[in-house]
């Protein structure tokens, strides 16, 4: 077991590159992080920034292409799981790291039950015997609010609603009681209501387990109500990152600031909202220097030289901005 | 905006749209009966000329069939729209309606031909309605018509997947524009985009609703947004409208009890002010079997027997509002704190 505040993570220096070069691509380019046990660190960006392929790139677990190397270290438990043979992750992945995903239509097997599903994880890792892993499967539907769980064990997941289907979801990924649980974008296909449960329950069990949470969003509000802490991502780059309460309070990267002041003020109604202008730089010919600056209203020359490094702002605050301090 | 409510440019009267539910081959084997899903149940408005009407709700809500009612994409099955108090039936005359009423879709992605130049689709809209003399004054208007929504005319010669995702619903804003609607449906149409490419969206609506004159309906289920942009706001459940009212009243004293659970459970981005508070528990119920009486009395904190008997009236109140509620405000404080 890990002693309380100790860091369950830790990600250092991670490059995910696609295809052969010339012609390829940095998707994560340098991000360094820690998370330690109990504690939930938010990931937030806009689509494309590289988000996702972060927290896929820690257990490996890709959709569609493979990215044609990962470099940098990933220390968890005493292994850099970088360096872990692809045989091998299988038995950390679902185990001890485990992922809930966006999307509860695609991502439980429509030919199976419900039941099947999450016995399959608890059989393959605790080796418990069909008895015993189904009665667990039970007490975790119980225990992630599916109500009359026998019954619902012999369902298949279109019997199901989204919400319904996200709490099946998590009832998986906690079944081998993981130390770490990835979290990618779980309520963005949700309604609000059904988030707001999902959210809850999420929180409440991470108080009951205190295992550790990389929750994946693009929805700064959901960050606010759920992070103890945060990294804000922007072009495959860490460009913030503080306790929740420091970076609303005091964000001093321009992106996250331009981020913040995009969004609908949550009272203030007369106010106009600014938008960034432009988008974000294509990946495959980022600009040289910092990725935001085509894009900062207080870009100086000095801002494309060279791609600017995390710096403390003041306690674990830290901001990747050149200008720091001198921009208010 | 005058004290004295402007005389309404579109009005409907309690709309009703329902389609058949597909049945499987087994279904007609075993003789189950045909079912029908209820989209809209009685829906009454009125949006006056230069408003912008927000329309919120989960999904299958009827929102966005309420949307295409209103577009004349479908037929609603009873209840009647009134366009400046004359009848507007679906079907019937669709030049001279698609002229007053123009509609933005959800996915930018979807809803543009890829295989036609962003040039062309404007111009094709100008075309179809004869707006234009001739080619060239229809290409000074395409290159207007851009510059309006915010573009460079120079872009007319793209194929739509050669621009961003905030390009292509200025190109579907651009392209309601081409015959001057009076009236905009925009369906969801920011809830693709990120956040930063949101608010110049946003931006865009507000800005020609000032220069236009165009009233919007703005259906969406982000209440942030909504809030945002709207004059008054319609939020919708399961097919009918349970509350509707001006923006901030709706906001500070929210009446329904479904409308207090969906303004808790906004997350709000400030971690200072985070809510523990038991949410709205459950699920919508499915349309096919919704309850006999208030559709919200399966989830509703408040419900007493009378909800469960018989379906309340949409009462208005002294505000200007609209509950469709038994016991509206329920007797308790909300403490929901805009400020």
């Amino acid at each position: 077991m890990t002693a309380p505040g100790e860091a369950v993570l830790q990600v250092e220096d991670l490059r995910v590159t696609f295809g052969k070069s010339p012609d390829s691509v940095t998707v994560v380019n340098g991000v360094s992080f820690e998370i330690r046990q109990g504690e939930t660190l938010g990931l937030v960006g806009e689509s494309g920034c590289g988000k996702s392929m972060t927290c896929r790139s820690l257990i490996r677990l890709f959709g569609g292409a493979s990215p044609s190397s990962i470099e940098g270290s990933i220390l968890f438990g005493g292994r850099n799981l970088a360096h872990v043979a692809p045989k091998d992750i299988v038995n950390i992945r679902g185990r001890d790291i485990a992922m809930i995903f966006q999307d509860p239509m695609t991502s439980l097997n429509p030919t199976m039950t419900i039941g099947r599903q999450i016995v399959e994880g608890l059989r393959r890792h605790e080796k418990l015997n069909h008895q015993q892993a189904r009665r667990q499967a039970i007490d975790l539907l119980k225990s992630v609010g599916v109500t009359a769980p026998e019954r619902r064990m012999d369902s298949y997941p279109h019997m199901f609603s989204g919400g319904m289907r996200q709490r099946v979801l998590i009832a998986i990924a906690l079944a081998c009681r993981p130390r770490l649980l990835i979290a990618d974008e779980p309520t963005t296909a949700l309604d609000v209501t059904v988030q707001d449960q999902i959210l809850k329950l999420i929180l409440k069990l991470q108080a009951e387990t205190g295992m550790a949470v990389l929750f994946v969003t693009h929805d700064l509000g959901v960050v606010a109500q759920t992070c103890d802490r945060v990294a804000v991502m922007y072009a495959g780059n860490v460009v913030e990152m503080a306790e929740t309460q420091q970076l609303f309070a005091n964000p001093s990267h321009p992106y996250t600031r331009a981020l913040l002041s995009a969004l609908p003020a949550h009272g203030a109604r007369l106010k106009r909202l600014q938008p960034i202008d432009g988008s974000p730089p294509n990946l495959a010919d980022p600009p040289p220097g910092c990725r935001f600056e085509p894009r900062c209203r207080h870009a100086i020359p000095a801002c494309a030289r060279s791609l600017p490094t995390l710096r403390p702002v003041g306690g674990s605050h830290m901001s990747a901005c050149i200008r720091l301090g001198e921009v208010e | 905006m005058s004290s004295l409510p402007p005389e309404p440019i579109l009005a409907a009267r309690n709309l009703s749209k329902s389609f058949a539910v597909a049945r499987s081959g087994r279904d007609v084997l075993a003789l189950a009966p045909k079912r029908r899903l209820q989209a809209l149940r009685d829906v009454s408005f009125t949006l006056a000329g230069g408003e912008i009407l927000g329309v919120v709700g989960e999904s299958g809500c009827g929102k966005s069939t309420l949307g295409r009612c209103l577009a004349g994409l479908e037929a609603p099955d009873r209840g009647e729209l009134l366009w400046r108090g004359q009848s507007l039936a679906a079907g019937h005359d669709r030049g001279n309606r698609a002229r007053r009423i123009q509609m933005v879709f959800q996915d930018p992605y979807a809803s543009l031909n890829p295989r036609m130049s962003l040039g062309q689709m404007l111009e094709e809209a100008l075309y179809v309605h004869g707006l234009c003399n001739g080619a060239a004054e229809r290409r000074d208007r395409v290159d207007e018509l851009l510059l309006m929504v915010g573009l460079p005319p120079r872009l007319k010669d793209r194929l739509p997947h050669a621009i961003s995702g905030g390009q292509r619903q200025r190109i579907s804003i651009a392209r309601a524009l081409a015959v001057e609607p009076e009236v905009l449906i925009a369906d969801e149409p920011v809830s693709a985009l990120d956040a930063s490419v949101q608010a110049q969206i946003i931006n865009l609506l507000e800005d020609l609703r000032t220069k236009l004159g165009i009233a919007i309906i703005f259906i969406a289920h982000d209440l942030s947004v909504v809030r945002h942009i709207s004059d008054r706001i319609a939020v919708m459940y399961l097919g009918e409208i349970v509350e509707s009212g001006r923006t901030e009243y709706l906001f500070s004293r929210p009446m329904h009890p479904y409308t207090r659970g969906l303004l808790a459970a906004i997350p709000i981005p400030d971690p200072t002010r985070r809510t523990h508070a038991p949410g709205i528990e459950g699920e919508a119920p499915d349309p096919l079997n919704p309850p006999l009486g208030c559709g919200f009395s399966t989830r509703c904190p408040y419900v007493v027997e009378a909800c469960r008997a018989g379906r309340p009236a949409l009462a208005s109140t002294a505000d200007g509002r609209a509950v469709r509620c038994a016991i509206p405000a329920a007797s308790t404080a909300f403490e929901f704190d805009p400020c």
